[in-house]
């Protein structure tokens, strides 16, 4: 089982060839109301379940590279690699849990919200229904599964953002969140006199090496940070989510908070907890922090931890009718 | 690289050390939330004689159902087992459950049962749903799928050489705990 895999996922071409969407379809722009996106978020999950972003792919192989070779951390990785090729090869889901749907839609003036919601919902039922995406809609206090992954009162699930910008496009990203690296996300207020972290930035670099040795292997690391700094309780942490949509390798545009991730990332794959929590030198892929503005009073830091399988991607429907995947 | 088939007994658990790496065959029984509530709170007789000797599997499956109304695994691979910390031993000492696989490794109640009634603990890879879905065989039968959902049911399936690695033994070692203990120590020296 060590033996070194190499990472190679079908072509662009056999991942077109196998689209939800007809061949040579194109959305028409100019006519936003009738521009249906149910189709175009199904191709967008269809792939985001099966095919993990090649950013991603990069960092779990650099992390096992610089593993031992046939330790269990290099083994582990190497599973992962495997486990990528396979999902990808079948088109079945990389995880059995397709995790909560996180859709943002950015679109332009003229585009009703209210209809587009309805179709990222059809398309999810759809998903579902393929076996893309396992039922993970659930009554709170019942434990009830809808079975459709719909919220009835189309509150909590899917989980939908829209934003509208100055752009003629439309651009849906999406993000499956898996429970298990959902529950070992967390939210601090500083000052916090249990871990001595003040309102500065050592404070923050303390909330986060506590929050990933508080995670250890359970949020399924090597795990992607998105850290939030200010905002409110609920600013915030919405923040940390869509951080993670940011690729790996990438720069932060803030110069100090990408010399401040750079160090943290350094140090926190110093702590030895390893892929899966088994030991090791990969503990983390990434660190993507950001800075916002908050009330004098409150100083939160929130922390979002993903998953080694980092399930994101989206869709531009552009004016001329192309359509591309990122 | 240690082969075992279940059902398993008591002696060959018994042998397991923190660290051994494992091949499962056999049969193998799905549950996690619900059903671990279900198991401590009402101890149904009906699981006894599916459990007895067996290993459970903390997983809730992407599944689909075949026209002829067969069903199959299209992913399956484990979820966080701390959630059932609080159900664990008495599942493990009621049922006599042999072994429990899951990820993340579970806590200092779940050891102690682990020792008193001869169970270990079986890691496997987190995220790797199609990998471990490829040596997810067969699905004998399913229990509580229209009370639970198909996350939650009590699915009984046979699996081949399922990858795994034995991180907390019948001894009391866990290499949970000993990864824990040193991260905790390296992150306060970086906190300074």
């Amino acid at each position: 089982m060590s033996e070194c895999v190499i990472p190679t996922l079908t072509s662009n071409e056999v991942v077109a060839s196998k689209s939800v969407l007809p061949a040579g379809w194109k959305p028409n722009l100019k006519d936003l109301k009738s521009l249906d996106l149910t189709l175009p978020m199904l191709e967008l999950l269809r792939r985001s379940t099966s095919r993990l972003p090649q950013d991603v792919i990069d960092a779990l192989v650099k992390g096992r590279d610089a593993e031992e070779e046939g330790s269990r951390a290099f083994n582990t990785l190497n599973d992962m690699v495997r486990n990528i090729i396979l999902a990808d090869g079948h088109v079945t889901p990389l995880c059995q849990d397709t995790g909560t749907i996180i859709v943002w839609v950015r679109h332009p003036y003229g585009l009703s919200q209210r209809a587009a919601k309805q179709q990222i919902r059809a398309a999810v039922a759809e998903a579902t229904k393929r076996s893309w995406l396992r039922p993970n809609c659930v009554e709170a206090l019942s434990g009830k599964n809808t079975g459709t992954n719909m919220d009835p009162f189309h509150e909590g699930h899917p989980a939908v953002h829209f934003e509208e910008w100055e752009k003629p496009e439309v651009e849906i990203a999406v993000m499956q969140k898996g429970g298990g690296c959902e529950n070992v996300g967390a939210q601090y207020r500083l000052p916090d006199a249990t871990l001595g972290a003040g309102r500065d930035i050592k404070g923050v670099r303390k909330c986060i090496i506590d929050a990933v040795v508080k995670a250890q292997g359970q949020g399924c690391s090597p795990g992607i940070l998105g850290v939030a700094i200010g905002g409110d309780r609920v600013s915030s942490y919405e923040k940390s989510k869509e951080l993670i949509l940011r690729k790996l390798g990438t720069s932060n545009p803030d110069p100090k908070m990408d010399a401040f991730e750079k160090e943290i990332t350094a140090d926190l794959n110093t702590l030895g907890i390893g892929p899966m929590g088994y030991g090791g030198n990969t503990t983390v892929l990434g660190v993507m922090a950001e800075e916002m503005y908050r009330h004098p009073a409150s100083f939160y830091v929130s922390i979002s931890y993903m998953c080694w399988s980092s399930r994101r991607g989206s869709i531009t429907l552009k004016t001329n009718g192309e359509v591309s995947f990122d | 690289m240690i082969r075992l088939t279940t059902p398993i007994t008591e002696d060959q658990i018994r042998q397991l050390k923190v660290g051994d790496e494992v091949l499962l065959n056999g049969r193998v029984v799905l549950s996690r939330d619900m059903g671990h509530k279900y198991m401590k709170e009402q101890k149904p007789e009906w699981l006894k004689p599916i459990l007895e000797n067996m290993v459970i599997y903390h997983c809730g499956p992407v599944v689909k159902k075949h026209e002829d109304g067969h069903y199959s695994f299209v992913a399956a691979g484990p979820t966080t087992s701390i959630r059932e910390e609080p159900y664990q031993a008495d599942v493990i000492e009621t049922y006599k459950v042999r072994g429990v696989i899951g990820k993340g490794g579970m806590g200092k109640k779940t050891s102690e049962g682990l020792q008193k009634t001869g169970a270990v603990y079986l890691h496997a890879t987190g995220g790797a749903g199609s990998l471990l879905a490829e040596r997810c065989k067969r699905v004998v039968d399913v229990k509580m799928l229209e009370e639970f959902g198909s996350p939650e049911a009590f699915w009984i399936i046979e699996v081949e050489d399922f990858p795994l690695v034995v991180t907390m033994d019948s001894h009391g070692g866990s290499l949970h705990e000993i990864v824990a203990q040193q991260s905790q120590e390296r992150a306060k020296a970086l906190m300074g």
